[in-house]
């Protein structure tokens, strides 16, 4: 047996392998100089990144390599994802750094489960066969419950932290029951040779569509679509907040990824099939997101609505790539770069949003209501001009981000001929419209409740001004940001 | 032919906006010499598109082009022809003219008052030079926040209402637009260049449609009946500064609108649907007459009167001649003059009583005789006197209407009474009279600022009403050769 081993090329997995070694490192730190000095384990996590950064630059060549017999796939697409989700991580623990400090969760655990949660995000993001993509998921999803439940005398983190894990190990179920299924319809569980497989069609029909849409809700549990939302708003809620912006970032780069390695990359022939589905999951999830964000009062749970109903819009632009049936490479690339665009775009607000309330929070307070907003203007004028453009730009209003985002979505969705569907979800924005608005009223047009002084850190400031900053220059100069999705999609595809 | 005038009309006041905001409120005299020195600024940059147009030709000039968004072939491309260059100056002007009216009563966050308008100013003037789709796009939506700040954060005790009101009924517009330019994207080749839609061939089906969303989004804005009911809630909880940006530019964005994209890209379904447009236009004038009428609020009574004025616009718009078309467009500059002094005259009295409503006063030529003069003389502009402005543009667009159907110039003729009796029936009440209470007596006249504000606007009015020809004069091409595009079908 042994003289069959071929040493896997490595090379391709070097961040996932630095960051693992690290990680060990990060434990063994925490051990010994844990009790006394905690800035250690944080500032080596950081590190951590940045060498995994270092390493994902200097290794891309562009070109899509294969190893682990077919398994991981290193291309131009993994690593822009990595890249982006390093600096979701890294933005994430700048953030978090004080307010897990305040409440003395910054533990040596709390680094090594987000880098674990990163390695598998990594996993999935490089996943070439079914496997890999469980594999990453899980070991993503299993540092994230514990991550959730890191405050484990807050009840309701632990009841959030609960309600996530036996929702999530149902979707993990039902993502491994399709992925059998499709195994048994194709005898593959590579994505490129179930691509083959289906593209040959010798196929039962029947058992792949059967296990495409156990797939597909699995999938969608991940995005956190209508119907399979419903963890979203209690994990949000629930979690301390530098544990929900977590959450509600990096993890959504590698849910696309995931969404599109299965989707795109081993199934797209039955793109017509998984195309309807996920037209009524993005219909439902514009429209209850931005309904039900309307009626919260808690700016997290205001904010995991909202989160339902971006993913929704994203979702519409990874439908958008076939049209009837037909492929032409054009349309396709247009669609998925446009929901690329649309995930790095959200990933970015959503930092912003969350750290807006990590800066208002301070030790034994927590600003997560909306009424901790009002005001904020005479408290602090910069900050409200921040969290005005984050504001703005989640609902799509020029001249941000997130209008270029929607704008590139509604683009691709009108393409593929889904103008109705186009107008509905416009008109669902402004639905949506109203509780950014609503916000923004609080923090120009009240005066304020809560009139201490805002305490939060420098780095903190200083992060937030370059997250909300950045939302309006990638708004005025949109092009950038635009043709490295598309390049890294169609150098990848 | 590459200038840089049109860019500096839009980025000046944006730009010279940053260090207002940066000052803060505390250093008050810094501020507003500030925003005064970028709001002249910005005001003289505009004068050479004016001196250097050429009036002999329709297409664009001082036109500006860089890609901006090379994925979707967006371009940032800004022009002017003779129907757009005179609104980037009246814009201009106002701005001015706002930043002087907010120099003393606006005490709370002074800096963020002024930074405001003159951000506003600046995209209302891409607005109006913006000639690619999506730059257009994103100056419309743009504007909306500053404008909803300043009716939220100084406006009056319904404010809050009113902002949002106006912020998701304009969105409500756009977001339709928004579609149909994508579409007109797609199908144009992928082109967002509005010259070239107007060279596209369009099916009488999708005609219909784009002009439907279109029609939305202008209709919300200019704003015409039946969905005008956020203007009187704005404009009376607005403070006076955004009333007048309001009622001066952007209602003419609307009406803009429909000349720059309605008529042009879809001229079939503009033609199909005008009778649509021409009634609910003179029900704006009829209808919303007889609701000023009776209003109580002073305010609100100039609200209404600048929507049926509006109505007169948009049917100058569609019936189809050139006297109606240029009437239209002289009637929306002296609009903006107008309806601007209208509500700088109830700002003046609002800041020394802190009432708007009629009955309050009374009398008010006994103690302001200046300011009552003044008052009386727009007045007079807002009804149509001749030798006004207000009467150029709508006898242009009566005798183009009475062209079009006489029983359609009869109806709107009727304005010409209407109008008359709303607005002089509130001067008679309001400034006319017995001195009306203790407030009314202790009242002072207007002082050298506000003077030098409602003067120039009187100067403009009269001028306008006396000699309209420069303002006609650079209209003509341009008019001429939107006639020829209307009148050619796109089948």
């Amino acid at each position: 047996m042994l003289n069959n081993f071929v040493m896997p090329d490595l090379y391709p997995a070097a961040p996932e392998i630095f960051l693992l070694l690290m990680s060990f490192l990060v434990l063994f730190v925490d051990l010994v100089f844990g009790a006394t000095h905690r800035w250690m384990a944080a500032m080596l996590t950081v590190i951590t990144l940045l060498g995994c950064a270092a390493i994902t630059l200097v290794t891309s060549d562009g070109q899509t390599t294969l190893t682990f017999s077919n398994m991981f796939v290193d291309d131009l697409l993994s690593d822009f994802l990595k890249l982006m989700t390093y600096l979701a991580v890294i933005m994430m623990l700048v953030y978090s750094r004080q307010y897990m400090a305040d409440r003395g969760l910054d533990k040596g655990e709390f680094y090594v489960l987000v880098l674990y949660a990163t390695l598998g995000m990594m996993v999935m993001i490089s996943a070439a066969n079914f496997l890999t993509m469980y594999l990453g998921l899980e070991l993503m999803s299993l540092s994230l419950y514990g991550l959730v439940a890191i405050d484990r005398d807050s009840p309701r983190a632990t009841e959030a932290a609960m309600k996530y894990f036996v929702l999530g190990a149902l979707a993990s179920g039902l993502l491994l029951y399709g992925m059998s299924m499709i195994y048994g319809a194709t005898g593959s569980l590579e994505i490129g040779g179930v691509a083959q497989a289906l593209y040959h069609g010798q196929s039962e029909k029947s058992v792949l569509v059967f296990g495409l849409v156990f797939l597909v809700s699995g999938v969608a549990f991940k995005l956190g679509l209508v119907p399979f939302h419903m963890w979203i708003p209690d994990v949000y809620h629930g979690a301390p907040t530098a544990v929900t912006m977590f959450i509600g970032s990096a993890p959504k780069l590698a849910a696309f990824a995931m969404a599109l390695r299965l989707l795109v990359y081993a199934l797209f022939g039955l793109a017509v099939d998984w195309q309807k589905m996920l037209l009524i999951m993005a219909l439902l999830s514009i429209g209850l997101g931005n309904l039900a964000a309307i009626a919260q009062t808690n700016i997290k749970r205001m904010l995991a609505y909202s989160a339902i109903s971006h993913m929704g819009y994203m979702v519409l632009g990874l439908m958008s790539g076939v049209v009837g049936g037909q492929v032409d490479a054009f349309t396709a690339v247009n669609a998925y770069s446009s929901a690329l665009y649309y995930t790095v775009a959200y990933v970015l607000m959503s930092l912003g949003a969350f750290g807006m309330v990590l800066l208002l929070s301070r030790a034994g307070y927590e600003a997560e209501n909306l009424e901790d907003f009002k005001g904020l203007n005479k408290r602090s004028p910069w900050f409200a001009a921040m969290m005005l453009i984050i504001m703005f730009s989640m609902a799509g209003i020029p001249f941000f981000i997130g209008f270029f985002a929607k704008f590139a979505v509604l683009l691709a969705a009108i393409k593929a001929g889904y103008t109705a569907v186009a107008v509905i979800a416009v008109m669902f924005s402004l639905v949506g419209a109203f509780y950014y608005l609503r916000v923004v009223k609080l923090m120009y047009f009240d005066t304020p409740v809560d009139s201490a002084p805002i305490t939060a850190g420098a780095d903190l400031r200083l992060l937030l001004s370059l997250n909300g900053l950045a939302v309006a220059a990638f708004g005025l100069f949109p092009d950038l940001v635009m043709m490295v999705c598309t390049t890294a999609l169609m150098r990848s595809l | 032919m590459n200038s840089q005038l049109l860019s500096l009309a839009v980025w000046v006041p944006i730009l010279g906006a940053v260090p207002v905001f940066w000052i803060g409120s505390e250093r008050r005299t810094l501020v507003r010499w500030l925003s005064l020195v970028v709001a002249v600024a910005g005001f003289l940059v505009t004068i050479p598109l004016y001196t250097g147009f050429d009036t002999s030709t329709a297409g664009m000039q001082f036109v500006e082009q860089t890609p901006w968004i090379t994925r979707f072939n967006v371009q940032y491309l800004l022009g002017v022809d003779g129907i757009s260059m005179p609104f980037i100056l009246l814009n201009s002007l106002i701005t001015v003219l706002v930043v002087l009216a907010g120099w003393e009563v606006i005490e709370d966050k002074q800096a963020q008052y002024m930074g405001a308008f003159l951000v506003m100013s600046g995209l209302m003037n891409g607005i109006f030079c913006a000639l690619d789709g999506v730059l257009f796009y994103v100056f419309f939506e743009a504007s909306l926040i500053p404008m909803y700040i300043i009716i939220g954060a100084w406006g009056g005790p319904n404010r809050v209402y009113a902002a949002i009101k106006f912020f998701l009924y304009t969105l409500l517009g756009s977001l339709l637009m928004l579609v149909a330019l994508i579409w007109l994207f797609l199908e144009s080749g992928g082109s967002f260049n509005i010259l070239d839609w107007h060279q596209m061939r369009i099916g009488m089906g999708p005609q219909i449609l784009i002009f439907i969303a279109f029609l939305v989004s202008f209709a919300v804005k200019v704003p015409m009946w039946p969905v005008h009911t956020w203007l009187p809630d704005a404009h009376v909880e607005a403070p006076t500064g955004g009333s007048v940006v309001l009622a001066a530019i952007a209602l003419k964005l609307g009406a803009y609108g429909f000349v720059r994209f309605s008529l042009p890209i879809v001229p079939d379904a503009s033609h199909h649907l005008a009778p649509l447009i021409v009634a609910l236009s003179l029900i704006a004038v009829i209808y919303i007459g007889f609701v000023a009428l009776v209003q109580t609020d002073m305010k609100k009574l100039i609200a209404y009167s600048s929507i049926s004025h509006m109505g007169f616009v948009t049917l100058g718009f569609f019936i189809f001649n050139q006297i109606g078309i240029e009437g239209a467009l002289v009637q929306m500059i002296s609009h903006g003059f107008v309806s601007a002094a209208m509500f700088l005259c109830v700002g003046v009295m609002y800041d020394r009583m802190h009432s708007r409503m009629i009955a309050d006063y009374g009398g008010v030529v006994n103690t302001m005789p200046k300011f009552a003069a003044l008052f009386v003389f727009f007045a007079m502009a807002n009804s149509g006197l001749p030798a006004t402005s207000g009467f150029v543009g709508e006898f242009m667009v009566i005798l183009g209407a009475i062209k079009f159907n006489f029983w359609v110039g009869f109806a709107a003729a009727t304005t010409l009474i209407l109008g008359a009796a709303y607005t002089l029936w509130m001067i008679k009440r309001v400034v006319f009279g017995e001195v009306g209470n203790a407030h009314v007596a202790e009242l002072k006249d207007i002082g050298s600022r506000e003077f030098l504000v409602l003067g120039l606007l009187a100067a403009c009015v009269l001028a306008m009403g006396v000699y309209p020809f420069p303002f006609t004069e650079v209209m003509h091409a341009s008019v001429d050769n939107l006639l020829k595009h209307v009148a050619a079908s796109k089948l």
